[in-house]
């Protein structure tokens, strides 16, 4: 493995660390786009040019900016005065190391089958676009009518109530 | 280790940190966090795979990824505008004082 993977791993692992372990939200928040350009240069580092500008553009360029949005709506970067975890962050905690446990050990004992072709492959933004438009084409127009869906359905939900309708 | 072993266990420790953040914390918000998280981790166990399996120019993972990267975002516009219409209403984020179904 290359020094720039190591890198780059440890950046993303740093910056999901500190966006679930700092108080403060906003820092959170900073922490999470840490996270997400690391992943994006994990994604060019992978030959997946297209993919790590659209991990850039949807999540630094919009996600992070609607969870800081969010954050500052509900003035969340106040620290709650019982503690920034739940009452029952021991439980979630083994449960999250147990499947870390279960995940390393599948991954650790199929090394050998794992596949891996050592050809770097060339796949141009056209080749993409061809696809979308041929094959993955059904997909393509689900994914339409979701978001269409989704950005009415956060319109509604985030809208004002109107006086007396409570 | 190969590389896409190692690409795995990046993706997997990834995943964990966002089923921590997500089982863990307080505020609504950084459950959102967590979930994104865990997401992503998803997406990049399936670029790994794209790259070192197979036929890499059939796209599949790729193309697996694009959308998960769109289903995600519409996930996250979503679940904000809840959390946001929640506040408005319970004046809180804190997940352990929203034990009411009924506002």
């Amino acid at each position: 493995m290359s020094f720039v993977f190591y890198i780059l791993a440890a950046l993303t692992v740093a910056g999901g660390l500190a966006a679930m372990l700092l108080k403060n939200t906003v820092h959170c928040a900073l922490a999470l786009t840490v996270a997400f350009a690391g992943l994006a240069l994990l994604f060019l580092n992978l030959d997946a040019q297209f993919a790590g500008f659209a991990q850039i553009l949807v999540y630094i360029g919009a996600v992070a900016i609607l969870v800081v949005f969010a954050i500052l709506l509900t003035r969340g970067s106040e620290t709650p005065r019982d503690g920034v975890f739940s009452r029952t962050w021991l439980a979630g905690l083994l449960i999250a190391a147990g499947v870390f446990a279960v995940l390393g050990w599948a991954v650790i004992g199929s090394v050998r089958v794992l596949p891996h072709e050592t050809a770097v492959p060339t796949v141009t933004v056209l080749q993409i676009g061809n696809a979308l438009v041929s094959r993955y084409v059904l997909p393509l127009e689900i994914v339409a009518v979701l978001l269409t869906a989704a950005m009415i359905g956060a319109v509604i939900v985030a809208m004002h109530e109107k006086e007396g309708q409570k | 280790m190969t590389p896409l072993a190692s690409y795995l266990l990046v993706a997997a420790l990834l995943f964990s940190i966002g089923l921590a953040g997500a089982l863990t914390r307080r505020n609504a918000i950084l459950v959102l966090i967590g979930i994104e998280l865990m997401l992503n981790a998803a997406n990049l166990n399936l670029i790994a795979f794209w790259r070192y399996g197979p036929h890499p120019e059939l796209l599949t993972g790729m193309m697996f990824a694009i959308f998960s990267i769109a289903v995600a975002a519409a996930e996250a516009a979503v679940g904000l505008g809840l959390v946001i219409q929640i506040h408005r209403h319970a004046k809180t984020t804190d997940l352990d004082a929203m034990n009411r179904m009924k506002g």
